[in-house]
């Protein structure tokens, strides 16, 4: 089933939703992560958003 | 002498940690209400994309299901523009005396950085509606080739970043290469009036475009979310460059009290030394 799915139209469309939409969950979870690890070794009154 | 300073930081970050609570908390992140919202927004709208775009949208008369890629390639092209547009603009900026400030230079890494991930994603997208519509994913055509040269041309940004020198010597160099790798967006986009190419001539903004119901407005929705995850994405991303400065910053200053300590151990000959050390392993002068 996979390998028919692959063959076709659909899977080719669906592939490029998921790369899509997975990039930007991907990039998304790297910058929030790395965020709350700096933010833990900021104080707050440095952090002008909080 | 790096990993003496590094080790120095994060004795002084840790301390920093245990003062301000060194149990994550939920102000320590750097969201905030309105960018939570904002990110729900642009969730809702990804689901409304998808579903719109798989399943809303009839199959195209001349491109059949191959259309569907297109409201993904579309927008990750439009937002190409505005996030390398945005970061020549601040580049400009940072260059010209009045106006400069490292922020400016924060503001179009930052931009570059999502705009780099943006040029790959309409790159991918772009290949697979070639497979579909073309037979093949790859061809040698004006506008997919500068494409491809803008890709490679803002991982050269992105490696010119990486190059030693202090704040302002790395600031100013990728200025410089951002204003001239931007040069490449107006040969992208008029590339197929400029040159005979198998790739379309531009739809939405041709005179009779015949464009219209479904199709229009599940690109709009798709521009839409695209330019919100952006500006989510730049929110975020500019303040994890606020906080590697302060932490870099903190490092510095750590390495410079180890150093007057060691200076002051031995009589005073380390501090030289190690002052240039300190330039050395974080890169900024004292």
């Amino acid at each position: 089933m996979l390998a028919t799915l692959i063959k076709t139209n659909l899977g080719t469309i669906l592939g490029a939703y998921v790369v899509v939409f997975g990039s930007f969950a991907l990039v998304a979870w790297r910058i929030v992560t790395k965020g709350k690890r700096l933010a833990r070794q900021v104080p707050p009154e440095d952090r002008p958003w909080t | 002498m790096r990993s003496e300073a590094a080790t120095a930081a994060q004795a002084t970050s840790a301390a920093s940690a245990s003062s301000i609570g060194a149990t994550p908390r939920r102000r320590d992140t750097t969201g905030t209400r309105a960018t939570r919202f904002l990110g729900l927004v642009v969730i809702a709208l990804m689901g409304l994309l998808v579903f719109l775009g798989l399943v809303a949208s009839p199959q195209d008369v001349n491109q059949g299901d191959a259309v569907r890629l297109l409201y993904l390639h579309v927008p990750a092209a439009e937002m190409t523009y505005v996030a390398f547009g945005v970061a020549a603009l601040c580049s400009a900026a940072y260059l010209w005396r009045r106006t400069r400030s490292m922020a400016w230079d924060r503001v179009a890494n930052a931009s570059v950085e999502i705009g780099v991930v943006l040029c790959a994603l309409m790159l991918i997208s772009g290949s697979l509606w070639g497979r579909l519509t073309w037979s093949q994913f790859w061809t040698w055509d004006a506008r997919v080739t500068s494409s491809a040269l803008l890709f490679v041309m803002f991982l050269g940004y992105l490696a010119v970043r990486t190059l030693e020198g202090t704040n302002e010597q790395r600031a100013r160099r990728s200025a410089v290469v951002c204003l001239v790798a931007i040069l490449d967006v107006p040969l992208v986009h008029y590339s197929v009036d400029w040159f005979r190419t198998v790739h379309q001539r531009p739809t939405f903004v041709v005179k009779g475009s015949n464009i219209e119901g479904i199709f229009r407005f599940t690109h709009f929705v798709g521009f839409t979310t695209f330019l919100l995850a952006y500006i989510w994405l730049m929110l975020h991303r500019n303040r994890v460059a606020m906080l590697e400065e302060i932490t870099e910053s903190t490092m510095l200053e750590a390495a410079i009290v180890e150093r007057q300590r060691e200076g002051a151990s031995d009589g005073g000959r380390a501090v030289d030394a190690g002052a240039g050390a300190v330039v050395g392993a974080t890169g900024v002068r004292p």
